[in-house]
């Protein structure tokens, strides 16, 4: 497991990810492709007997919205939560 | 605090009662939908100013998928239908969403023709190097030596070279990237949509079940992997030097961006040059 980068304290955002359970067909390319490697497979099956991701790291997520950018079935997605309590914003507004 | 967006961003841009789609596990034509959306949000396209259309195929899938106005066509007619409907409507942007197999093989000469006449459409060409709907069939767009269900001893066709075949045919814009840059491909998508005339979009997709299978390169995952390790981002190369192996390297990036008057332009300054008075305008340029 790589380093997380920043301590959360210090961060203005931190990152949630959103997972649709059934849609996921365990193809991994979040799991891969996670800047901060904060995605797991889960033990569980879905309903068509695939592995879907989950956040296995939740201080290391940053929000960036990879997942969602890469995810072939529309299945995940990141968003950013900012610790101050403002507006959340989707990273994903700017690629 | 107001409530956190729930939905995903890409979500606005589908049609939910149609999914989950067909697409195998380990495709990249999702990904490359993603990328479309994202591209969308940040050209700031007026939603209802936007056409899909698609041919026959995976990737001609993605007209029914997207809820734009879309328009799946006859299997390699998508650049016609392209055409009549950017001559029709010149105030849409329209977007030929296809496979290889659709948009070279079937429907290779439109394909140069409407390069050769600088028709204003944006084409994004998902390339598998198969034909993966009909099973696995080798296309014009296969590597020598990569095994087909029609080539089991290995494919000894010289492939098409996509962005070399654009650009001599007339492109003013090709790029080529593979399903591992999204974020390379978000912003062509959105230079594209910028752009006046022909542009052209090849993306280089897994296609786990059939074409990776076959070659034993396993699924889609380690195909990604292996586009992440073997391409190299040269803008600007020249478009002849940019041939893709079974095994090498790939080379991708951002090849032509040039200025060259669209069908509409040439056809509105030639009528009126040689009608003069008589030529009550079109108005769509």
């Amino acid at each position: 497991m790589p380093d997380v980068p920043t301590a959360p304290k210090a961060r203005k955002f931190r990152g949630q990810v959103f997972i649709d359970w059934d849609r996921c067909k365990g193809c991994g390319f979040c799991v891969d492709f996670c800047p901060p490697k904060v995605l797991a497979f889960s033990t569980d099956y879905n309903s068509h007997g695939y592995h879907p991701p989950f956040l296995a790291n939740e201080e290391g997520c940053t929000g960036c919205d990879l997942c969602g950018l890469y995810c072939p079935d529309f299945a995940i997605f990141g968003v950013r939560v900012p610790v101050g309590g403002e507006e959340p914003e989707l990273a994903s507004a700017k690629p | 605090m107001s409530p956190l967006p729930t939905i995903n961003p890409v979500e606005p841009f589908l049609r939910a009662e149609r999914m989950p789609h067909i697409w195998c596990p380990g495709c990249g034509i999702g990904t490359t939908v993603n990328c479309f959306a994202r591209a969308l949000v940040a050209s700031k396209l007026p939603l209802d100013k936007v056409a899909v259309v698609s041919g026959i195929g995976c990737t001609g899938r993605v007209a029914g998928y997207v809820h734009l106005d879309s328009f799946h066509t006859t299997h390699g007619r998508a650049i016609p239908f392209a055409t009549g409907l950017k001559l029709a409507r010149p105030d849409l942007t329209v977007v030929v969403y296809s496979g290889d197999g659709d948009l070279i093989a079937i429907g290779g000469n439109h394909f140069i023709h409407a390069a050769r006449r600088n028709v204003d459409i944006k084409v994004i060409c998902v390339n598998n190097f198969t034909y993966g709907m009909t099973g696995g069939q080798v296309a014009p767009t296969t590597p020598v030596g990569a095994t087909a269900t029609t080539t089991p001893y290995g494919c000894f066709e010289r492939p098409f070279n996509l962005p070399f075949l654009a650009e001599s045919s007339g492109a003013v814009y090709v790029a080529r990237w593979t399903a591992f840059h999204v974020r390379h491909i978000a912003h062509s998508m959105v230079e594209a949509f910028q752009k006046k005339g022909f542009s052209f979009i090849e993306i280089l997709s897994p296609c786990p079940t059939l074409y990776q299978r076959r070659n034993k390169m396993g699924d889609g995952l380690d195909t990604m992997h292996f586009y992440k390790q073997h391409s190299v981002i040269k803008n600007g190369a020249n478009t002849r030097d940019v041939d893709i192996n079974l095994q090498g390297e790939i080379i991708v990036g951002k090849f032509v961006d040039n200025e060259r008057p669209t069908l509409q332009q040439s056809m509105e300054q030639q009528l009126r040059q040689t009608l003069r008075d008589r030529y009550a305008g079109w108005g769509g340029v």
